[in-house]
């Protein structure tokens, strides 16, 4: 049995743990409130958007503007993928990066090349240790970002597509469902794609368009990259909040039950020590009474 | 009760305003347009620019820049990337930016620095000019 001072030392360096996990625990759930609240104010603008272009992309026919058209022959795929820049948070970058994994290697597969572009440290890293070539990274970035930020992948991912550097674009990022789920999600980004149900015949609508319908679709479609990249960004954001509250308070408890059981063997250990310095006094009692 | 029309202005980051006005004018691509009351429904892209709208006969001056409007016969929508009230602007802030873009400007280096610098400016330009309207209109207090 481990010596009594070693136990107790033990308690204290768990206790102490206890306490680094516990405020990151309130940390994080400060960090949440604000990460959901950025959600809630994006939100109207984000349906806002989708409702027009939903709108205005099903009156029109896809060749109309290249963001909207499919390509025939699809050779090089891009993969955006959104992890966090701090670990601590349980599976959630792992789990985010093997759906980025499973993904890529799907595409290559197929025989398409696969271009990365990993926002945060974590998927960089995954990525990097395995030997992938990334094409572009930015890292730490995700602690303090704004639609700027958005603004930059977006324009870069038009960028490409419209020079054929990428045939198509996916975008792997964490749902924030609830505060106990946290799904990672891969959703098409270029082409945009068009809602086949709701088809529309001709430019029938009741809308004055200025400019043209294509010259404001020429407008919107860029923008809502830019929208749905960002909305990537705020979710995982407040996805990794949630899912490091999650973890923290897991770890927290582990503290305590760990403290428990240290507990339980220090007394036990005392105990022993105790009897054991019974026994010797008693043996010398007896000792001298027979000398 | 005077004829409104409710006036919502959205960005990214936050709800900017959300008012029954009299009148809103707005920077479109092709021109500035106005918006009163009962307007035929209509979609537009916005420029750079400052848009207006009349409240209680006041008027008042809000810099958008990037975005679109949607117009319905009881309300205007607007979805610009960057919006801010003239009381918001900060003027300073607008000066060196356009110091900034000026100096460019004429060094003229890569083409690629030329149009960034070059939106830049104009951004600074109707920002400043945004809260000239609001101060002369006595809406915005120095």
């Amino acid at each position: 049995m481990a010596p009594l001072r070693e136990i107790k030392r033990k308690i204290g360096a768990v206790k102490k743990t206890k306490q680094i996990t516990k405020a990151m625990n309130m940390v994080a759930s400060a960090k949440l409130r604000g990460a959901q609240q950025r959600i809630e104010r994006f939100r109207p603008y984000a349906e806002k958007y989708s409702e027009i272009l939903t709108d205005l992309s099903s009156r029109v026919d896809a060749s109309i503007h290249p963001l909207l058209e499919k390509r025939a022959e699809i050779k090089t795929v891009g993969i955006i993928l959104i992890t966090s820049d701090k670990g601590l948070c349980g599976s959630f970058n792992v789990n985010l990066c093997n759906t980025a994994l499973r993904l890529s290697n799907k595409k290559k597969e197929e025989g398409k090349e696969v271009k990365l572009f990993c926002v945060g440290k974590k998927g960089r890293n995954f990525f990097r240790v395995r030997k992938y070539d990334i094409e572009e990274s930015y890292p730490d970035v995700m602690s303090n970002f704004d639609f700027q930020l958005a603004s930059e992948i977006g324009s870069k991912m038009n960028d490409m597509y419209l020079k054929e550097e990428l045939d198509e674009v996916h975008i792997v990022f964490a749902e924030f469902v609830s505060m106990v789920r946290q799904l990672p999600q891969t959703s098409q980004l270029l082409p945009v794609q068009q809602d086949e149900e709701s088809v529309q015949e001709g430019p029938t609508s009741e809308y004055i368009f200025e400019p043209s319908m294509e010259g404001l679709l020429a407008e919107i479609l860029p923008r809502f990259i830019k929208v749905q990249v960002y909305r990537g960004l705020l979710d995982t954001s407040a996805s990794e909040h949630a899912a490091r509250m999650t973890a923290m308070d897991n770890a927290t408890k582990n503290c305590d039950e760990m403290v428990g059981q240290l507990t339980l063997v220090y007394n036990k250990a005392r105990q022993a020590a105790i009897t054991s310095e019974l026994m010797d006094i008693v043996g010398g009692a007896e000792a001298l009474k027979q000398g | 009760m005077a004829n409104l029309i409710k006036l919502e202005i959205v960005t990214p980051d936050r709800n900017l305003l959300s008012e029954e006005v009299e009148y809103v004018g707005a920077p479109g691509v092709s021109g500035e347009f106005g918006v009163l009351p009962s307007h035929i429904p209509f979609l537009s892209a916005l420029s750079i620019g400052s848009l207006l709208y009349k409240q209680n006969g006041k008027r008042y001056y809000i810099f958008v820049a990037g975005g679109f409007a949607e117009v319905t016969p009881s309300k205007v929508t607007v979805l610009a990337e960057v919006a801010e009230k003239a009381e918001e602007i900060s003027v300073e802030r607008a000066r060196k930016a356009r110091e900034k873009a000026e100096q460019r400007i004429n060094q003229q280096k890569e083409e690629i620095d030329y149009v960034r610098a070059k939106a830049a400016m104009a951004r600074a330009m109707h920002r400043l000019k945004c809260r000239e309207s609001g101060v002369s209109a006595g809406t915005c207090s120095l």
